[in-house]
């Protein structure tokens, strides 16, 4: 029983991303959050664990600042907190290696994480967790319900918008949906505060961190666009027509 | 070197996407096996040129889809140093899955990839670019439309293999229909409306010219989540699509940084907008300030006119 829930900090979607000496700039990043989609992943354990469904146990990797999004997530009540500390950019094998040992650990039969991060937007994570842990995976879900062993799941599938039943052990992975991550009140921002957090370190589960078999050789900004042509009024649409025809060959 | 692609299918046949996989590993080696889940498309991936060998995967199991069944049955079959797969929803849930299984690495959503391996992306839904460096063997997928594809003309032989997977995922119940329009995702051409477009009823005018066009219709994040008739999947955006059409056309979108973010390496954009200080117009190749409902009338009419001829 229980659902362990994996969340990453990510820069803000509203914050800009400065690139200085060929990487990402984290200190242009004013503001950090919890990856979206994961919030959407986070407000549905936390309705399983109102449900009945045993203890929410949040999981992150990162460094350092990370921790802040396990503190936000016990201010909506997750139970207990664990801290995957790593400084350095990771593989998925790696990423995988460290979650499935600490899902194993918190002995959850159920996880819960974004469909991708906001960061990297790779959606490796949760099949690819699934995969080494044994669990199924219904990827793409926006509502999950429990009833006794037996989920069931709210997801965009191939033919579209469906419901499926799957046993656990499972992983979900969450799309954006109409359940939007609740607001901490003041006695849970109070006591999330005092919440201990577990911190592990690879070495802990027997991960080498130095040895990522993908390297970021360079980050960089997108390239400028060249100024563009700007008309005013709608009697102005034909020729704008005529130039997409014309000049830029696209209609 | 030998490559496995797992084939991308969309409404049961292959998806053009296939092709543009065999481009990219023709490019890297020799050896290339396609793998066709639940079969489909198996004909005509034998016929695209390069490929060594198609693998027709077969069985109850990939009459619904689930991520697990699918990878189980598919990973023995997979060989070689490097997968390929495409960066859809499901391309992606799979080649994840199946790396996993062999404990190999796996990089999303490449756009440009060099012998070696050198794989460029985008991070931050496009507000930047990362370079990676990868050890095979390794899994990657492919954003559609950033490869030439493969030509015809080839003649692989065809491998049918029946598998017998349990199945952990059961369908219950359709609750809609999927959107039977093409997605943003594999669109020349998208024609996206944000809030300025004042009700959702007005979308029907962006499909009006989107019709004539044939072009896909998506929204902006302020769209989607102020109007339950516009789903998220049409949100183009961080949180949403990244899209990288030839044209790009903004109605009524004043461009938040997260809307810049998932359109502005689209070839060309038409920002349409009645506010000239609006900041999509910073990123628009060709900008009309004008509301939408003087300038799209005008706008189908002649795009109408001018096809026509």
């Amino acid at each position: 029983m229980g659902v362990a829930v994996l969340l990453k900090q990510v820069p803000d979607t509203t914050a800009k991303i400065g690139i200085s000496g060929g990487s990402v700039d984290e200190s242009s990043i004013t503001k950090w959050s919890i990856s979206p989609y994961d919030e959407y992943a986070l407000e549905n354990a936390i309705k399983l664990k109102e449900s009945g469904y045993g203890d929410v146990v949040a999981i992150t990797c990162g460094p350092a600042r990370a921790a802040k999004c396990l503190t936000e997530a016990a201010a909506v009540g997750v139970d207990r907190l664990i801290h995957i500390l790593t400084e350095s950019s990771l593989d998925s094998i790696q990423v995988q290696s460290l979650l499935s040992g600490a899902v194993k650990e918190s002995g959850c039969n159920v996880v819960m994480c974004g469909k991708q991060a906001a960061d990297t937007n790779s959606g490796s994570t949760g099949p690819g967790l699934a995969s080494s842990l044994g669990f199924s995976c219904v990827g793409g879900v926006t509502e999950v319900s429990m009833d006794g062993g037996v989920a069931s799941a709210t997801r965009l599938g191939p033919s579209g918008l469906e419901e499926v039943e799957v046993g656990v052990p499972c992983v979900f992975t969450f799309d954006k949906g109409d359940s939007e991550l609740r607001r901490p009140n003041v006695r849970g921002i109070m006591m999330a505060k005092k919440k201990p957090i577990d911190t592990l370190t690879p070495d802990y589960f027997g991960v080498d961190a130095s040895d990522s078999k993908v390297s970021i050789t360079s980050q960089s900004s997108p390239p400028e666009k060249r100024p563009g042509q700007k008309f005013v009024g709608s009697e102005s649409v034909p020729e704008v027509v005529n130039k997409l025809r014309e000049e830029a060959n696209v209609i | 070197m030998k490559t496995t692609i797992i084939s991308e299918s969309s409404n049961g046949s292959l998806h053009p996407v296939t092709a543009q996989l065999v481009g990219v590993a023709s490019s890297m080696g020799e050896y290339i096996t396609v793998i066709c889940p639940g079969g489909v498309g198996s004909s005509d991936a034998a016929q695209i040129s390069g490929v060594t060998k198609v693998i027709s995967v077969e069985g109850d199991c990939f009459e619904t889809y689930d991520c697990s069944a699918w990878s189980k049955s598919l990973s023995p079959l997979v060989e070689g140093d490097l997968i390929l797969s495409s960066s859809s929803a499901i391309g992606r849930e799979l080649i994840s899955s199946i790396a996993a299984s062999k404990g190999i690495p796996v990089v999303q959503d490449v756009i440009s990839l060099t012998d070696g391996f050198s794989a460029t992306r985008t991070i931050y839904s496009g507000k930047a670019i990362e370079e990676v460096s990868i050890s095979p063997p390794c899994a990657i997928s492919l954003r559609a439309n950033s490869f030439e594809s493969a030509g015809e003309g080839g003649s692989a032989e065809t491998a049918t293999i029946d598998v017998s997977q349990e199945v952990s995922v059961a369908v219950k119940k359709a609750l809609a229909r999927a959107n039977e329009r093409i997605d943003v995702s594999d669109a020349d051409i998208i024609i996206s409306g944000g809030r300025g477009m004042g009700t959702p009823a007005n979308f029907s005018h962006l499909y009006e010219v989107a019709d004539v066009l044939g072009a896909a219709v998506g929204a902006s994040r302020a769209a989607v989540d102020t109007w339950d008739e516009i789903p998220h999947s049409m949100q183009v955006g961080q949180t949403g699509k990244t899209v990288t059409p030839n044209l790009y056309i903004a109605v009524g979108i004043s461009g938040a940084i997260q809307h810049l973010a998932g359109m502005r390496s689209s070839k060309f954009i038409l920002a349409i907008n009645k506010d000239p200080e609006a900041p999509i117009f910073g990123v628009a190749d060709y900008g009309i300030v004008s509301t939408w409902e003087e300038a799209l009338p005008v706008l189908k009419n002649h795009l109408a006119e001018l096809l026509s001829n």
